[in-house]
């Protein structure tokens, strides 16, 4: 018996009992569509965080003071320390040891409402040097950057983060205006082009400053000359891992460290943060998989149930089968494969529905505004579902299958 | 064409064994027609099943056509029963929901025979049906139906046509021109044709009539 007959008595023995059918294949839809659905919903937010960080700019290093020890050996937390100055900053800025860092920047960070006439707005105050655009990936849409003498003046000039500008300036051109940090007075020179990207730490939320103005005017007497972090910058994402090793070697240098163990310090690439957060988008992609795949087992199991009453209700045709020379294997394949048709299609349209609501799903009005990620539906996740699906109607009509294709031909023939 | 020597069949039910043939020697020869009659119990339907190689003897041997049937496995009995016998059925046993063209077809579905088509409308033609070709089961009489049935039997060119009962379901109008098919296919065609069955008149059709009584050869006679 050749597929193509097996296939149409398969469609045939579904046809006939349509309801039923129908019934046992919205099982396996349900449970496909889950599976593309919420792999979707994973592989969405992975795409948007992975965007988010490579927007921080790219072959970034980050340097972090080491976590502060209490008396006791406590540690107090992720970069609490205090170690970083600025004469790390301009050794690295050296270029002598470190052929592959590009660029060093200090980062002091202050924080404080922002106002300008009778708007105000809450927005982090960056110091930091003028490599600043180059290194984080900032580009200007007006004004200009501020320049080494304005770090050396500590002149109170800031450049302003879109957002900033959407909430302090509407309708009126920010540069030349003056605004109050922490009712500091501050000369806005320029303002960053968007950087895009909503959620969690947006880069467009954001007020950049000499670092000194920062530090003379904003830090007070509790953060001193206090660098929070170093970012660095790399030629290329090829020599991420020299530039991190060169760094290390300079600052252990500078802090007169032998063991490397000891570091006051912790160095984290643009590349380390991607790592992470793909494993923790990965983790969740497959939790929410399993989830939907257990509907899948469920739908399996619905097949089987099917198949088995099928078995039973056509116990008489089997006999007869047998009896005009259906051997074991062809009523084998024609159960497998009715089995493997009802999960396969329920497949294929569950695949359909899937993909249908992941695209859709954006242009509802309350997920669009609610800055969900939207899905993305990728091809491996589809050709796994697909055969997922046919491999459960194989897995769950084997037993159906078999039970039919060793009925007796005698005993199925009396059957009523 | 048949050959049965000291076939014996015992079933075991439960604790209790059975014997329903009890030492049956039967020779049939090419384009003989035969009626087994016997009363319920008799072991007729017992000795249907082996001879239709549905079952195999407990002892004895079977051969059917020169071949030795009676040691054969499962899928082996399958082969022997698609390319040698044709079953008519009591209960015309067509499958529901699919046409009689496809139901004649199937036995060479499962041989893989060439021209399948053709033969199936040939095999409709010589029985009367092959305006009926498209229709189902359910649209066709009883009559009808058998007919189909005898076209399903001899789409194969099988060795011999095993009729078990076919006039059980019947109708008698239905019953004589069933009967006549067979005939005209014994005298025609020259198919060898065996006939179970308990109705007298039934058998009078057949050249030669054997009666089983507990699971025994009580005669066998030719019909004048």
């Amino acid at each position: 018996m050749n597929l193509l007959e097996a296939l149409r008595i398969a469609f045939g023995g579904l046809l006939a009992n349509r309801l039923r059918s129908g019934l046992t294949m919205l099982g396996i839809l349900i449970g496909v569509s889950a599976v593309i659905l919420l792999v979707a919903v994973g592989n969405g937010a992975s795409v948007q965080i992975n965007n988010q960080i490579q927007s921080l700019g790219a072959n970034v290093i980050y340097v972090y003071p080491a976590n502060a020890r209490s008396a006791g050996g406590v540690s107090q937390g992720f970069g609490t320390g205090d170690t970083l100055t600025m004469a790390d900053v301009n050794a690295l800025n050296s270029g002598q040891q470190d052929p592959d860092v590009v660029a060093a920047i200090p980062i002091a960070q202050a924080g404080g409402q922002i106002t300008y006439g009778n708007q105000n707005y809450f927005a982090p105050t960056i110091g930091t040097t003028p490599d600043f655009p180059a290194v984080r990936d900032y580009q200007l849409a007006e004004g200009s950057f501020f320049t080494d003498d304005d770090v050396a003046a500590q002149h109170r000039v800031a450049i302003i983060g879109q957002t900033v500008v959407d909430n302090l300036f509407p309708g009126v051109d920010p540069v030349g205006q003056t605004i109050k940090i922490s009712r500091q007075s501050f000369r806005v020179i320029g303002v960053f082009a968007a950087k895009g990207g909503t959620g969690f730490g947006s880069q467009d939320n954001v007020v950049v400053a000499p670092i000194s103005a920062v530090w003379a005017y904003l830090s007070g007497a509790r953060g001193g000359k206090n660098i929070s972090q170093i970012v660095a910058s790399a030629g290329s994402a090829g020599t991420v891992s020299q530039a991190e090793t060169e760094i290390t070697t300079i600052l252990l240098q500078q802090h007169q460290i032998s063991d490397p163990s000891l570091a006051d310090f912790q160095i984290q690439s643009q590349q380390d943060i991607l790592n992470q957060a793909s494993s923790i988008a990965t983790a969740l992609t497959l939790v929410l998989g399993a989830i939907a795949g257990i509907s899948l087992v469920v739908g399996g199991i619905g097949i089987m149930n099917i198949m088995l009453v099928t078995v039973t209700e056509r116990t008489r045709e089997i006999g007869i089968r047998k009896a005009i020379g259906a051997r074991w294997r062809d009523v084998l394949m024609q159960f497998l494969i009715e089995a493997m048709v009802l999960s396969g299609l329920g497949g294929a349209l569950g695949i359909a529905l899937g993909a249908a609501l992941a695209t859709e799903a954006p242009h509802v009005p309350a997920i669009a505004s609610s800055g969900f990620p939207p899905p993305v539906v990728s091809v491996p996740s589809v050709l796994l579902a697909f055969g997922v699906s046919v491999g459960i109607g194989l897995f769950f009509g084997i037993y159906p299958a078999n039970r039919a294709a060793r009925l007796h031909p005698i005993e199925a023939l009396r059957h009523e | 064409m048949i050959e049965l020597r000291g076939v014996t069949k015992t079933y075991r039910m439960g604790k209790v064994e059975v014997q329903a043939l009890r030492g049956i020697d039967l020779d049939v020869a090419s384009g003989e027609f035969i009626a087994i009659m016997g009363a319920s119990g008799s072991g007729k339907s017992t000795l249907m099943n082996i001879i239709g190689c549905l079952d195999v003897p407990s002892e004895g041997s079977y051969r059917l056509d020169g071949i030795d049937v009676a040691r054969l496995s499962d899928d082996e009995l399958a082969k022997i029963r698609n390319r040698k016998i044709g079953f008519v059925f009591q209960s015309f046993n067509l499958i529901p929901r699919t046409t009689a063209l496809h139901n004649v077809e199937m036995p060479l579905i499962y041989s893989g025979a060439a021209h399948r088509r053709e033969r199936s409308v040939a095999a409709l033609t010589a029985v009367g049906l092959a305006d009926r070709a498209n229709h189902s089961p359910t649209e066709l009489s009883g009559g009808q139906q058998q007919r189909a049935a005898i076209a399903r039997a001899l789409v194969t060119d099988p060795a011999i046509l095993l009729a078990d009962e076919p006039t059980g379901n019947l109708d008698s109008a239905s019953s004589v021109e069933i009967m006549k098919l067979l005939t005209r296919l014994n005298t025609e065609q020259e198919r060898t044709i065996v006939l179970i069955t308990h109705e007298q008149d039934v058998a009078t059709f057949a050249q030669r009539v054997v009666e089983l009584r507990d699971g025994q050869i009580l005669s066998d006679r030719r019909n004048a």
